[in-house]
């Protein structure tokens, strides 16, 4: 290329992403890049490899500094005004818990699985691309922290966010995922993140969380969202290009990218039942129901992607059924149990007050009265009665994806979709068909999976009792961060806020 | 099928039964009590006999569910890993059978949980 006195864009990043690349003469290419082969992925042409922003180094400098300045405004403002007052109910910032302590590490973790990938790609264009997502999540691991840092003066339970997300029992679920995917080759956590996550699913995670914000008064976080959409829909569209070049390049590449999105469309859908109850029950103001959620971002989108692929010999994610018939069950299921071990979260739980149930009752026509809505009533009248139900024993958790085993078969609502399997001579328990198939794909990965229940029998955990494991290993403050919301000093302060004076005992949801 | 690594790939399994200390993991399911949100997940001795494990671990873990009290013991139909299973009263667990990681399940004919929900 002649460079002219002023290059444009389109120079720079022919420059950044193909000139500024070389032939190595005296390493051998597969010394310098030595993961690049043993997932089985075949690259003919790595200049096939086309970005679809073009987005260069100055550029991207320019861009972000802007966004954060106004970003950090924001934060400002919000804080001097005291913008906690505003939120629509105290029971709210128990999603920005969840947020904080389940998505924000997750955003530091795709940065190191960035990072790392960005480094191991002998195509300069997907190394650039690579290590530009990587600042973005770093950033977005940053300022999600720093949108949420004024509720932690307000409201208990922020406090150690990073350590909760290594430790706590249910959050071993968002954080064994990336782990899954950062232990992956490189195509392979492309396709778990760039692909299945970021493109296939996270309008299922970024709306409910960013627009529930709005919905509930939450400036903060809804700046922070408005601030980090450009950088997604990058994501989003660098994602769907990624999938495109590897089924480009070579027809081997097919079965194998197959598998990765039967796989991680089906740990996805997996994580994300975390947000189906967040939506469902944690936002006092609802946005739209899981269900509904659902049925838009993945049962209309991701039913027009999977045609538009289907060219290429990909089809549908194998285990899409089952999780299209669990949008009717899963939200319910998933506050059953954190209510029920509401003893052992680090946000407080509760019961939907009547006109929630009349919601849920009215979004889940199928579903709601007939199998939820009288354990809710039961669990209330105990309430009402000071008896409020804690599960006193510990859970079986799924080897794959961690959560309780506490999915339902697709045509039987009231019984377990559990399944076990024996390898080497060792047991192994799942929550579904499918993860234990994954399991059965790569069972040496998984048999290392850091169970916190068995942890915890093992005695890793501190203890010896359970109180003590809250305590001095997941560094609750037993009383304030944990237990229902009825009664906690998160409560109490809103009601000062608020001027509220305590309910009634019989009027508490 | 093996996992597809730069080099030779295996592990050790997390859980085997020499990390707990002498004690073991069973799993319990109540068929149709889904008040209790998933299997329990319990610590038990090798060596107690089944009528210790009854009073001891599993009547306390489902002592909150009001069917609990009109459960008649001898009729339970248990479920060994799937297969039908009778326990015998005076031997180890390890002797019946019930090995580290084991899952025992319940059915309790005509206690089916409450509001016809399999709750």
């Amino acid at each position: 290329m002649t460079a002219t006195k002023k290059l444009n864009l389109k120079q720079k990043y022919q420059y950044l992403t193909r000139d500024m690349d070389w032939e190595p003469s005296y390493q051998k290419k597969s010394d310098i890049f030595p993961q690049e082969d043993f997932e089985g992925i075949k690259i003919v042409d790595w200049d096939g490899w086309e970005d679809p922003f073009r987005l260069t180094m100055d550029a991207y400098w320019k861009y972000q500094a802007e966004k954060e300045k106004k970003l950090y405004a924001i934060f400002d403002a919000f804080a001097q005004n005291n913008g906690h007052q505003n939120i629509s109910d105290g029971r709210y910032v128990n999603s920005l818990k969840l947020f904080l302590s389940g998505v924000s590490p997750l955003e530091y973790a795709a940065f190191q699985g960035y990072a790392k990938v960005g480094r191991q790609f002998s195509g300069a264009g997907a190394r650039v691309a690579c290590q530009m997502q990587a600042i973005d999540e770093l950033r977005h691991s940053q300022t999600q922290q720093h949108a949420m840092s004024h509720y932690n003066k307000h409201f208990n339970g922020l406090h150690d966010a990073p350590l909760m997300h290594d430790r706590v029992w249910f959050l071993s679920v968002p954080k064994s995922f990336f782990d899954d995917a950062r232990s992956a080759g490189p195509f392979e956590f492309l396709t778990a993140i760039s692909f299945s996550f970021e493109y296939v699913l996270t309008n299922l995670l970024f709306v409910p969380f960013m627009s529930g914000a709005a919905y509930n008064g939450d400036m903060a976080t809804v700046t922070f969202g408005f601030s980090a959409q450009s950088d997604e829909a990058r994501h989003m569209t660098l994602g769907l290009e990624i999938i495109k070049f590897l089924l480009e390049q070579h027809e081997d590449n097919v079965p194998i990218v197959q598998k990765w999105i039967d796989k991680w469309f089906w740990r996805g859908f997996r994580l994300l039942s975390l947000v189906s109850m967040m939506m469902d029950y944690m936002l006092p103001n609802k946005v739209m129901s899981w269900q509904e959620a659902w049925e838009v971002y993945y049962e209309q989108s991701g039913g027009a992607l999977f045609k538009d692929l289907e060219r290429y010999g990909i089809r549908p994610p194998k285990y899409q059924d089952v999780a299209n018939a669990a949008k009717e069950h899963i939200s319910h299921q998933l506050w059953s149990t954190f209510y029920q071990y509401g003893q052992a979260t680090n946000f407080h739980t509760w019961i939907p007050k009547k006109e929630e149930l009349d919601w849920l009752a009215e979004k889940y026509p199928n579903s709601f009265d007939k199998y939820y809505r009288p354990r809710f009533e039961h669990w209330d009248a105990l309430q009402k009665k000071g008896e409020r139900f804690y599960n006193p024993t510990l859970p079986q958790l799924c080897q794959v994806c961690q959560v309780p085993v506490l999915f339902t078969e697709t045509d039987d609502p009231t019984a377990f979709s559990h399944r076990d399997t024996v390898y080497k001579e060792e047991r192994y328990h799942f929550c579904s068909e499918a993860c234990c198939e994954i399991f059965d794909n790569e069972p040496e990965k998984y048999i290392q999976a850091w169970l916190p229940v068995h942890q915890i029998y093992q005695g890793n955990c501190g203890g010896p009792d359970l109180p003590s494991v809250l305590s001095d290993y997941y560094h609750f403050n037993l009383g304030e961060d944990n237990l229902d919301f009825s009664g906690s000093p998160d409560e109490k302060r809103w009601n000062e806020i608020k001027g509220i004076k305590p309910l009634d005992k019989d009027d508490v949801a | 099928m093996a996992v597809k690594a730069i080099s030779e790939y295996t592990a050790e399994p997390k859980d085997k039964v020499e990390n707990f200390n002498g004690m073991q993991l069973l799993y319990i399911c109540w068929h149709k009590h889904l008040m209790f949100c998933a299997p329990f997940a319990l610590l038990v001795s090798p060596n107690m006999t089944f009528p210790e494990l009854w009073e001891t671990q599993i009547k306390p873990a489902i002592a909150p569910h009001p069917d609990s009290a009109k459960i008649a013991v001898e009729k339970i139909q248990w479920e060994l890993n799937g297969k039908a299973f009778e326990p015998n009263q005076d031997t180890s667990l390890l002797e019946l059978g019930i090995d580290h990681k084991s899952m025992l399940t319940m059915a309790t004919p005509g206690l089916n949980g409450l509001y016809d929900a399999g709750f």
